[in-house]
């Protein structure tokens, strides 16, 4: 098997940028990092392929070794496709992420942060410690009072607000409703 | 015979878009998942009954391409019996999620998107574990992680896109890591079935075949959230709906699991990485479980205690004898049940207790009987207390590991005894806590605090109408539990059954054996 160099080396740089993108808090460069490694897998498929030849139809060429190996492209039709429908979907997740005013970073477990900050006397005891932290969270299937996402005014930044229901007390002034 | 084993895939993507047709009416939705799902259990009921009388595997090329060429899918007993248990817990969890809906009034607002995905997650489940070849398991993959991207963020909420974000990530890197394994396993072998890989694989370099095992690993352990590789696992999971969440921890993981078990046993068998498993199923254990008992959430609590849990089958399968292989797959019916039955358990807590922070549930002992009973079988379940199931599959476990009998055996049995016992530690207590502690003021009185701020909310009246459990999720809480129960009850011909399966995983699937059960 025969394999282009320059699309081996083109890959490993795709792989090599998209880890390093996906490795930051910003939503949007994880999302550009995503997209990089899931290039760089498809070059993958496609340099496994060999030498590229006649496309592979019957009757296209003479003899079998002249064409190109339908499966990997087949393979990469595949990748692509799924790496586009996750994409839209990374987008629409961003989107939602900023408009619920998280700005599009990566956020820190708050469960977590919550259990270090827990002090020791209570640790003991388990005991009779109320913490705001995720008193209105619902797992609930889904909440009553869900909004629709509204559209943003996109010029007039004051007035960007939510009506989304906001389950963390962190930010209240994000929330829209003030009962 | 083999024209229905197609349909476990064909019928759930039917359904669930037959369900997004009917988006607007609930009803319509909750029938058409109702049916799909109930005749996907009896197809998957009767291909294992088929699989296991004639001893002979199904294997479907589809669209009649000849086998190496088409994609094929293939049903043995262990693919039958893991499509027969998941379909009876995704339908007993869209029971639950159907009596919860009613509840949540969500006739007037309803969640267009929920039965079309949880259809589609079915489908990509099922995909999953009768895929005959690599490619086609890395799409049932992607099926069923896309739809879980969406159930993870049904609502998008601020708490569900934080953790939902993390969780899409790390499966996205996964996935990636998989399609990559899969192009060089292509290239080096030149086919993605699984019968001729298992074939060809010998013929490749021992350190080339090392490196195609560990990436598909890699790719496998994130799936299942084998440690180091669980992190994600315990701050996604327990933000997302309950019933979201029951099927996930039931489901999601173990197709992982039996991804790896393929592995192990179809792929690489001269590539020996037994050791380093042993001791990444030591770590799973002991760190999840430690994990678990430092948590005050029920939920993350049996979150930690799932990844914990997952240690148990790595263990299982790193020991890789029959006698192992059986009583892995025993585990791991088990764990599916249970764990699905302790998150349908916290869901009914949370609904009657508003909480699920042992912290703050009290008294419900003298609240709620009912939900009492429905949690406590199942977590002595989980925490291996005999003579249930969990006691069963692990005296199975550690049976097959004192008949290697190896030093590094002795160390993980002990480890094993250990999990099972901090298990049973943090479950307990979350059980004394929320239960059997006495209540100064009982939960559903309006003297709460937040009950009567809500009271002043115009929500105040659906508020208080979430306390009313509806009796389906009860019932379909109950239905799990006495599934619980029947493992235990029916231990003798279900272990029979899955000796059989590890007897078959001895030998791979060769391409002649492929050809004749077409």
């Amino acid at each position: 098997m025969t394999a282009s160099l320059v699309l081996i080396i083109i890959m490993g740089a795709l792989f090599a940028a998209g880890v390093y993108a996906m490795l930051e808090r910003s939503l949007t460069r994880v999302l550009i990092g995503f997209l990089l490694l899931g290039n760089a897998a498809n070059l993958f498929l496609l340099v496994v392929m060999g030498e590229p030849g006649v496309a592979p139809f019957f009757g296209a060429a003479d003899s079998p070794e002249e064409m190109s190996d339908p499966l990997p492209q087949a393979l990469t039709l595949t990748a692509i496709v799924i790496t586009f429908a996750v994409s839209a979907f990374l987008l629409a997740l961003i989107y939602r992420s900023w408009q619920l005013g998280q700005a599009d970073t990566v956020e820190d477990d708050e469960a977590d942060l919550a259990l270090r900050a827990r002090d020791a006397e209570d640790q003991d005891t388990m005991g009779d410690e109320i913490t705001d932290e995720d008193d209105d969270a619902t797992t609930d299937f889904i909440g009553t009072d869900t909004a629709p996402i509204v559209v943003l005014h996109h010029r007039d930044l004051d007035a960007i607000r939510d009506d989304a229901p906001t389950d963390s007390p962190r930010k209240p002034d994000t929330s829209g409703d003030d009962r | 015979m083999t024209a229905l084993v197609p349909l476990l895939v064909a019928l759930p993507l039917l359904g669930a878009a037959i369900a997004l047709i009917f988006g607007r009416q609930r009803k319509v939705q909750v029938g058409v998942s109702t049916i799909t799902l109930t005749l996907v259990l009896a197809i998957a009921a009767v291909l294992l009954y088929a699989v296991d009388s004639s001893g002979k595997a199904f294997a479907v090329s589809v669209g009649g391409w000849p086998i190496p060429f088409g994609i094929v899918l293939y049903v043995d007993r262990l693919s039958a019996l893991l499509v027969v248990v998941s379909s009876i817990v995704l339908l007993a969890v869209l029971l639950f999620s159907v009596g919860q809906g009613a509840a949540d009034g969500d006739d007037e607002t309803p969640v267009t998107i929920f039965h079309p995905s949880y259809l589609i997650l079915a489908g990509g489940i099922f995909n999953a574990f009768i895929a005959g070849d690599l490619f086609n398991l890395y799409v049932g993959f992607e099926i069923l992680l896309v739809a879980s991207y969406v159930l993870i963020t049904l609502g998008s909420t601020e708490s569900r896109i934080r953790t939902g974000v993390v969780y899409i990530v790390v499966s996205l890197v996964s996935s990636i890591l998989f399609l990559a394994a899969i192009a060089a396993i292509y290239g080096a072998l030149g086919t993605v079935n699984m019968a001729q890989l298992a074939e060809r694989m010998s013929e490749l370099p021992q350190d080339v075949q090392l490196v195609l095992h560990l990436m598909l690993l890699l790719a496998f352990s994130i799936k299942a959230a084998v440690f180091p590789l669980s992190f994600w696992l315990p701050d996604s999971y327990p933000t997302a709906p309950a019933p979201v969440t029951a099927v996930f921890a039931g489901l999601l993981t173990k197709v992982g699991v039996y991804a790896m078990i393929r592995t192990e046993t179809q792929l690489f068998r001269d590539s020996e990485v037994n050791t380093m498993l042993l001791i990444v199923a030591l770590a799973t254990m002991i760190v999840g479980v430690l994990g678990a008992v430092a948590q005050a959430e029920l939920k993350r609590i049996l979150s930690f205690t799932l990844v914990s849990h997952i240690g148990y089958m790595v263990f299982g399968l790193a020991i890789a004898t029959p006698l192992a292989l059986g009583a892995t797959i025993y585990y791991m019916v088990h764990h599916i049940v249970v764990q699905t039955t302790l998150f349908l358990a916290v869901g009914l807590i949370e609904r009657r207790a508003g909480s699920t922070s042992v912290l703050k549930v009290k008294g419900l002992m003298k609240a709620a009987p009912v939900i009492a009973v429905l949690y406590f079988i199942p977590a002595i379940n989980l925490g291996g207390i005999p003579p249930f199931s969990g006691f069963i599959g692990k005296i199975a476990l550690f049976d097959a590991a004192a008949q290697v009998g190896t030093p590094l055996m002795y160390v993980l049995m002990a480890g094993g005894i250990v999990t099972s016992l901090l298990t049973l530690y943090a479950l307990m207590r979350a059980w004394n806590l929320s239960f059997w502690r006495e209540d100064d003021e009982p939960v559903d009185e309006p003297g709460d605090e937040r009950i009567a701020y809500l009271g002043a909310a115009p929500a105040a009246a659906t508020q208080t109408e979430r306390r009313v459990i509806p009796r389906i999720m009860t019932a379909a809480t109950v239905g799990m539990v006495s599934l619980t129960v029947a493992l235990t009850v029916f231990a003798g011909p279900l272990y029979d059954l899955c000796a059989s399966i590890g007897d078959a995983l001895q030998n791979p699937v060769t391409f002649s054996q492929l050809e004749s059960e077409r």
